[in-house]
């Protein structure tokens, strides 16, 4: 207890500056990083499953297309897709390149969702057994009607586990926002540093904060899970 | 009811059907057998359009596909529903109950309200056995009765005729009975059928005609008792040989 003390600094005015903080991080949470992280990630599913759709269309065209935008995602970083988006667009004199640090940050933030996702749908959808496709035709549905009814609802089953785990890296990687000024929470941890000068204490609590939530959501993930597995 | 005439596939340099000719008449039974990797799936498949032959056309009931010229994909879909195909793993689809099974093809494709196809749903059900199952997902079922849902749900729409692709070859022993029952009670009804089958006792009791198939021909047709009592062809009787031992 001692050493944990010492360690994190824990005397009376660090607990205050720990509570002190409190409402500002979460304030981060609530407004910046939670909506960024769910906004990003219903852009970059509806992106990805679009994505998918042209990878296995089999028009070589679209699934070209397909190809060069999750090659060129998954092949840099993030934090420099972040940067072309916000500063190398803004930067063009088009006023209508030149985004909000918000606007930037998910418009970035869902392109990266999408192109990684899509992987992910694309390999439930090619997992559900080919019979299903037949049947499917065999009644008279098209390939669209096949895909909706029932395709896409079994690869959804498949997908959720993968798509879990990314939406909690999205959470954490929302962190990266705040390099272009955006204030969520791990912005708002920097802020709070430059006047307490207290780094350890500040990301330590940041760090417990993104825990929560991260734990929280791997709850909401086996509730979902459990109700999806009912019928298999 | 059906008339394929000259019906060629291949996949790749494998020709697995050769000129095939073939025909079936209203309300009648044709039972298919041949040794494995003779082509019977093939032409079943060939049947519902779940293959597209290069060669020949097909008629049924009056509508006629040509395999020479290039299909549209509505006239497939609409072809497609003149036969219901019964799938030897069955392949329900298992986020759907029973109901919602045989209730898929008229809801979504024709657009039959649903209280309606779901009271038709329960009718079909009821008659192939399964009452009690109607609202139970199929992984809750037996073999035997998954595959009496995959019977109604292609008797659902309506088909001209029922394609059976070894409908009872994955079920166990015991479960074998209660399909063979509920297609001989179609059969009795005056359905047309096309059923590929390695079960003899149900082809002499409910066949119209054999078609023996080896190596994508046919080699041998003719009644029940003609190809199973006496067979012309020497590969029909080695095959007919073979399933004795
Ligand atoms: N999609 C495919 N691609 C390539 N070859 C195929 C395909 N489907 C079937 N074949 C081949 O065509 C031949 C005939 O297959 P088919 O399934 O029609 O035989 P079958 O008479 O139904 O046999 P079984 O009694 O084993 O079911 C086999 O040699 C098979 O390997
Ligand atoms: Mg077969």
């Amino acid at each position: 207890m001692f050493l944990f003390n010492s360690i994190l600094g824990l005397s009376p005015e660090n607990i205050e500056i720990l509570k002190d903080s409190f409402l500002p991080l979460m304030r981060g949470v609530l407004a910046y990083t939670i909506p960024l992280s769910l906004l990003s990630f219903f852009i970059g599913l509806v992106l990805a499953v679009v994505t998918a759709l042209f990878r296995i269309s089999g028009i070589s065209v679209l699934s070209g297309i397909a190809r060069v935008y999750v090659s060129l995602i998954r092949g840099t970083p993030l934090l420099v897709q972040l940067f072309i988006v916000y500063f190398g667009l803004g930067n063009l004199g088009i006023e209508f390149l030149k985004f909000e640090p918000f606007t930037g940050a998910l418009i970035a933030f869902s392109l990266n969702t999408g192109a990684y996702a899509s992987e992910t749908i694309r390999a439930s959808i090619l997992s559900v057994n080919k019979g299903q496709w037949e049947a499917a035709s065999s009644i008279g549905m098209s390939y669209m009607q096949s895909l909706r009814r029932v395709i896409l609802p079994q690869a959804t089953r498949v997908s959720i586990p993968p798509l879990s785990n990314s939406f909690i890296g999205l959470v954490k990687e929302t962190s990266l926002a705040s390099t272009i000024l955006v204030s969520e929470m791990f912005r708002k941890a920097q802020e709070i540093v430059a006047t307490t000068y207290t780094p350890l204490l500040i990301y330590m609590e940041a760090a417990a904060i993104y825990w929560a939530i991260c734990f929280i959501l791997s709850i909401i993930q086996g509730g979902i899970e459990n109700k999806l597995n009912r019928y298999v | 009811m059906i008339t394929a005439t000259n019906i060629s596939k291949r996949f790749g340099d494998l020709e697995v059907l050769k000129n095939i000719d073939f025909n079936v008449e209203t309300g009648k039974v044709v039972v298919i057998i041949g040794p494995s990797g003779s082509g019977k799936t093939t032409l079943l498949r060939c049947l519902n359009l779940l293959e597209q032959p290069e060669e020949g056309s097909l008629t049924i009931d009056r509508q006629t596909i040509d395999f020479h010229e290039k299909i549209p994909k509505k006239s497939i879909r609409g072809f497609r529903r003149l036969s219901g195909m019964v799938f030897q793993t069955y392949n329900l689809f298992p986020h759907f109950t029973a109901a919602e099974n045989v209730m898929e093809g008229p809801v979504t494709v024709q657009k039959v309200p649903k209280a309606k196809a779901r009271e038709k749903a329960t009718e079909i059900l009821a008659k192939v056995g399964l009452k009690d199952k109607v609202d139970t997902h199929p992984h809750q079922l037996s073999g035997g009765q998954q595959q009496r849902v995959g019977i109604a749900r292609a008797m659902a729409i309506d088909p001209k005729v029922m394609l059976f692709d070894e409908p009872t070859s994955a079920l166990d022993p015991e479960l074998i009975g209660e399909v063979l029952r509920v297609m001989k009670q179609l059969a009795e009804e005056g359905r047309t059928m096309v059923v590929v089958t390695h079960e003899m006792n149900f082809a002499k009791e409910v066949a119209d005609e054999v078609i023996f198939m080896d190596e994508g021909l046919v080699v041998e047709r003719g009644s029940p008792t003609d190809v199973f009592e006496n067979p012309q062809e020497e590969r029909t009787k080695r095959f007919l040989n073979l399933l004795k031992e």
